[in-house]
C-alpha cells in the first residue's frame, strides 16, 4: 500500500472503531443506569411496578422489624410527607439505623412493597447521602402548631432553600404491620 | 507553637515555590545560569520546608494536641499510636499536605538524579513543578488549613473515622499519592520540551525511569486499595467500580499507556507528539481524580455548588494547568508527523493499537464516572452507573488487549513478518487453548464459554511472555546476561495474566452465602463446612467487639479457625465488620459476622472464593516488572556513556529490542 492509502486506511478503520465503542457504550449506560426517586414521587406514581430504580429516605423509627430465623427485614422509608414499606433479605450494611438516610436499590412489587435488592447506609455519623438529603421534606406541622426540630442536617445542605410541599402528614405513631400502603 | 512553626514552614514553602516557578523559567529564557540554578536550590529548600510542615502536623497527632482543629477531628488520646500517625492523612487538609509533601519529595529526587539533564531543560521542568507546587500549597492555605487551632481546645478528640482504624490505610493513600503526583515528574518533563521547543527524544529518554516508577507506585496503591475495600468493607467485593476508584483507575490507564508509548518514541522516534499529549493527559487525570474526591463534587453537584470554596479553587487549578498545557501543545507540538515509518505490522502499529485499545477503556470509564455528574448538573435527574455497566465495556476493550500483549514483543520494530509468527506461537496458542478448557475443570470442576475464553487469553499472555523470554536468552551473545529491562516486561506482561486467572476463576465460581446461624450451627458453601462455635465479647483499646470464632472443616477434617467480629468504637459508636479471611494459593475463605438477629441467633456472611489472592499477586507483579525496568543498567551507567550510546544511528530493525 502507498503511505497514503496506509493513512485513508488507519484513519477508516479508527473512525469505525470509535463509531462502533460509542455505541456500544452509550447503549451499556442506558441499560445500566439506574434513576433515584423519594417515596413522595413514588407514591405519586414516578415508576411502574418491576421497574428498577433507586429509593431514598430515612428508616422511620420503629418500623425495622427483623425475622426470627431468616434474614428478611421490612422497614419503611420516608421523606417526611410519604412513605414506602420495604422489603429486604439480605444483611443490612453496619450504619443502617432506625431514623437514619439510606438509599435502596430494587423494583416495586405489584403489592406497592419496595423489594430491595441492596440497602446502603451512609459512611460515617455526620454525612448523609446528598440525594436523600434533597428528598427530605420538612417535618409537617405537629397538632399544636408546633414543629418537631430540624429532623436532619445534610452534609451540606446549608445554604439551599428546602422546597416545601405540604400533604397530609403521615401518621408516625402505627406500627408498621397497619400502615395501609396505597401506591397503586 | 507546634502548629504555628508547621504553618510558618508552608507559608515559606509557597514562596519559595514562587521562586522556583519564576526564576528557572527567566533564566532558561534569558539564558542566565544563576537562574537557571536556581530551580535546583528552590526544589529542595521547598521539600526541606514542607518536610517540617509535614513533621510538625504528625507531632501534633503524636502529642494528641487537641487545640488543633484538625487533629481534634480525627484523632482520640485512646487511638494508638500507629493510627495517630496515619491520621495525619485521614482526612481532607492532611492528606493535601501529604499531596505536596510527595510532590516535594519527587522534586527533590528530580534534582537529586539529573546531574546529566542539560541545565536549561533541567531549569525548565523545576519551573513547571514548582507551579503546581504553588498551586497547592495556595490551595492547602486557603481552604484547608490542617494547622487551624481549635480554641478553646477540645478535651478529647472526635476519634479517626473506624473504617480507616486499619494497617490497609497506614500505607495506602502514600502509595497511591507517590504513583498521582509522580505523573508530574513526567508532565514536567513534557512540558519543558515543549517550552524549549525541541520535541526530540531527549526528554523521553529522561521520563521514561520517572514515569515507570510513578506508574509502580500507583499499581501498588491501587492494589492495596481494593484490598483494603475487601477486608475492612466487610462485602466481600474487591473493586466496585466506585468514582473514588475509577478516579484512580483513569491515571493508570492513561499512565500504562504512557509507558508504551513512550517506548516506541525512544526508540523509534515515532508518536513524538502524541506520548507528549500522553503525558500531559497522564498527569491531568490525577488532577481530575484529586478534583472528584476532594471537592465534594462526587456526592453530589449541588454539595459542590453550595460549599464551592474548596471545588471551585481546584477546577479553576485544574482549567489552569490543562488549558496551558494543552495550548502550548497545540502552539509548539510539531505540524502532523508521525515520525519514523513502519508498516501496518510492525511492534509500532502494535502499540498503537494497545494505545488505542486503553484509550477507549479510559474514555468508557471517564463516561460512567462523569456521566450522574454531568446529568445531575443539567437537572436531567440523579442517576447511579452501576458496576454493569463498567463491566460491559472494559473487559471487551481488555481482552483484546491482553492477546495483543501476547504477540506484540515478538514481532519486529518497523515491519514483522506474519508467517514465522505464526510458526513461533503456535504451540503456544495450543497449549493455552487446551489449559483454558481443562484448567477450570479441574480447579473447581465446572466451567462456561467465557471462562474458557479468558482463561485461554490469561495463559496465552503468560505462555508468550516466557516463549519471547525463551527466544532472548537463546538469541544473547556469549555470557552476556539479558537486560533487567526485558525481565521488567516479561513479568510485567504475566503480571496481566495472573491477574486475568484470578478475576476470571473468582468472579465465575466465588459462592457467597449470607445466613441466618445460631451458635452451634453449621453452614455448608461448597465442600467446605463453617461451624459457629461461639460469639464472645472482647475489649480494644478504643472499642468493644463480638468476636465469633467459626471452625472451618472440610470432609471433617478441621482446615481453620476464623475470628471475624463486629466491633463498635467508643468515640463514634459506629459499628464496624471485621472479616476474617483464610487465604491459600488457590482460593480464599471468608467469614463476616453480621448483625445480631435475636437472642443467640447471627447473620453470618460465608464466602469461597477460588484464585482470590491472584487478583492481587498479578498487579504486584506488574510493579514488580516496574521495578526490574527502572533497575536496568543503563539508568545507572553514567551520564556521560549514556549520552554517547544514544548517539549512535538506531539503525536497522532492531528486532526483539524490547524494553516496552
Amino acid at each position: 500500500m502507498k503511505p497514503r492509502q496506509k493513512r485513508m486506511f488507519l484513519a477508516g478503520v479508527a473512525l469505525a472503531g470509535v463509531v462502533v465503542a460509542a455505541a456500544l457504550a452509550i447503549n451499556a449506560l442506558r441499560g445500566n443506569m439506574a434513576y433515584f426517586f423519594s417515596p413522595s414521587q413514588v407514591v405519586a406514581g414516578a415508576v411502574q411496578p418491576g421497574e428498577p430504580f433507586r429509593l431514598g429516605g430515612m428508616v422511620r423509627s420503629g418500623t425495622l422489624e427483623k425475622s426470627s430465623g431468616s434474614l428478611e427485614s421490612r422497614f419503611i422509608v420516608t421523606d417526611n410527607v410519604q412513605q414506602v414499606a420495604v422489603s429486604y433479605a439480605g444483611i443490612l450494611p453496619d450504619l443502617f439505623k432506625e431514623g437514619q438516610g439510606t438509599v435502596a436499590r430494587g423494583e416495586l412489587g405489584r403489592d406497592g412493597i419496595f423489594y430491595a435488592e441492596e440497602v446502603l447506609a451512609k459512611h460515617d455519623e455526620s454525612y448523609m447521602p446528598p440525594e436523600v438529603a434533597d428528598a427530605m421534606q420538612p417535618m409537617p406541622y405537629n397538632k399544636d402548631g408546633t414543629r418537631t426540630p430540624e429532623p436532619l442536617r445534610p452534609a451540606a445542605a446549608g445554604k439551599r432553600s428546602m422546597k416545601v410541599i405540604r400533604s397530609e402528614p403521615v401518621d408516625l405513631t402505627v406500627p408498621l404491620h397497619q400502615v395501609e400502603i396505597n401506591n397503586q | 507553637m507546634i502548629p504555628e512553626i508547621g504553618h510558618f514552614a508552608l507559608v515559606v514553602a509557597l514562596f519559595v515555590a514562587l521562586i522556583q516557578t519564576i526564576m528557572p523559567v527567566v533564566g532558561a529564557y534569558r539564558g542566565i545560569p544563576e537562574l537557571m540554578a536556581m530551580g535546583r536550590l528552590a526544589a529542595r529548600a521547598q521539600f526541606l520546608f514542607i518536610a517540617v510542615s509535614f513533621a510538625m502536623l504528625t507531632l501534633a497527632f503524636i502529642e494528641n494536641d487537641f487545640t488543633v482543629a484538625y487533629v481534634a477531628h480525627n484523632s482520640n488520646s485512646a487511638l494508638p499510636i500507629q493510627y495517630r500517625i496515619a491520621a495525619v492523612w485521614g482526612a481532607h487538609e492532611g492528606s493535601l499536605l501529604l499531596w505536596v509533601f510527595m510532590l516535594a519529595f519527587w522534586g527533590l529526587a528530580v534534582t537529586v538524579f539529573s546531574k546529566s539533564l542539560p541545565e536549561h531543560f533541567l531549569a525548565r521542568v523545576m519551573g513547571v513543578m514548582g507551579f503546581i507546587g504553588v498551586g497547592f500549597i495556595l490551595f492547602i492555605l486557603m481552604t484547608s488549613n490542617p494547622f487551624d487551632r481549635l480554641i478553646p481546645g477540645a478535651v478529647d478528640g472526635r476519634d479517626l473515622n473506624p473504617l480507616l482504624q486499619d494497617p490497609g490505610l497506614i500505607i495506602h493513600p502514600p502509595m497511591l499519592y507517590m504513583g498521582y503526583v509522580g505523573f508530574s515528574v513526567a508532565f514536567a518533563f513534557a512540558v519543558a520540551a515543549l517550552l524549549g521547543g525541541h520535541l526530540d527524544a531527549t526528554w523521553v529518554r529522561w521520563s521514561r525511569p520517572w514515569t515507570t516508577v510513578a506508574w509502580l507506585f500507583l499499581t501498588i496503591g491501587i492494589v492495596l486499595g481494593s484490598w483494603w475495600a475487601y477486608y475492612e468493607l466487610g462485602w466481600g467485593g474487591w473493586w466496585f467500580w466506585d468514582p473514588v476508584e475509577n478516579a484512580s483507575l483513569m491515571p493508570w490507564l492513561a499512565g500504562t499507556a504512557l509507558i508504551h508509548s513512550l517506548a516506541v518514541t525512544e526508540k523509534r522516534g515515532a508518536f513524538k507528539s502524541w506520548t507528549v499529549l500522553l503525558a500531559i493527559l497522564a498527569f491531568s487525570l490525577s488532577l481530575l481524580g484529586t478534583f472528584l474526591v476532594r471537592s465534594g463534587v462526587l456526592v453530589s453537584v449541588h454539595a459542590f455548588a453550595s460549599d464551592p470554596e474548596r471545588g471551585v479553587f481546584i477546577l479553576a487549578f485544574l482549567v489552569v494547568v490543562i488549558g496551558s498545557s494543552l495550548g502550548l501543545y497545540a502552539w509548539r507540538a510539531p505540524s502532523v508527523h508521525v515520525g519514523g515509518r513502519f508498516e501496518l505490522f510492525s511492534r509500532e502499529m502494535l502499540l498503537l493499537a494497545n494505545n488505542v485499545l486503553l484509550m477507549a477503556a479510559l474514555a468508557a470509564v471517564l463516561m460512567g464516572t462523569m456521566a450522574p455528574i454531568v446529568l445531575d448538573a443539567l437537572n436531567l435527574g440523579k442517576i447511579s452507573v452501576g458496576p454493569p455497566y463498567f463491566n460491559a465495556v472494559f473487559v471487551p476493550v481488555m481482552l483484546p488487549l491482553a492477546i495483543l500483549i501476547g504477540v506484540g514483543p515478538l514481532v519486529g520494530w518497523r515491519s514483522g513478518d506474519v508467517r514465522p509468527l505464526f510458526k513461533k506461537l503456535r504451540t503456544v496458542f495450543m497449549v493455552s487453548l487446551i489449559t483454558g478448557v481443562v484448567l477450570p475443570l479441574m480447579a473447581v470442576g465446572k466451567t462456561t464459554l467465557m471462562v474458557m475464553a479468558s482463561l485461554a487469553i490469561a495463559m496465552w499472555v503468560i505462555l508468550s511472555s516466557a516463549q519471547y523470554l525463551k527466544e532472548r536468552l537463546a538469541r544473547r551473545s556469549g555470557n552476556k546476561g539479558l537486560s533487567a529491562g526485558v525481565y521488567g516486561m516479561v513479568v510485567a506482561h504475566a503480571g496481566v495474566g495472573v491477574f486475568v486467572i484470578g478475576v476470571t476463576l473468582s468472579s465465575a465460581f466465588s459462592v457467597e452465602r449470607d445466613v441466618h446461624v445460631r451458635v452451634g450451627d453449621t453452614v455448608q458453601v461448597n465442600d467446605f463446612g463453617f461451624h459457629l462455635d461461639e460469639v464472645k465479647s472482647i475489649r480494644g483499646p478504643n472499642y468493644h467487639s463480638d468476636m465469633a470464632q467459626v471452625t472451618i472443616t472440610r470432609g471433617g477434617e478441621k482446615v481453620g479457625i476464623l475470628t471475624p467480629e463486629k466491633r463498635t468504637y467508643f468515640v463514634q459508636t459506629m459499628p464496624m465488620t471485621e472479616a476474617s479471611i483464610d487465604t491459600t494459593f488457590f482460593r480464599d475463605l471468608y467469614v463476616a459476622l453480621a448483625e445480631q438477629r435475636d437472642e443467640d441467633g447471627w447473620a453470618l456472611r460465608v464466602y469461597h472464593r477460588p484464585f482470590q489472592a491472584w487478583i492481587w499477586a498479578g498487579p504486584l507483579l506488574m510493579a514488580l516488572g516496574g521495578i526490574l525496568a527502572v533497575s536496568d543498567r543503563r539508568y545507572r551507567v553514567s551520564a556521560k556513556h549514556v549520552v554517547q550510546a544514544r548517539q549512535k544511528p538506531a539503525s536497522g530493525p532492531v528486532s526483539g529490542g524490547a524494553r516496552a
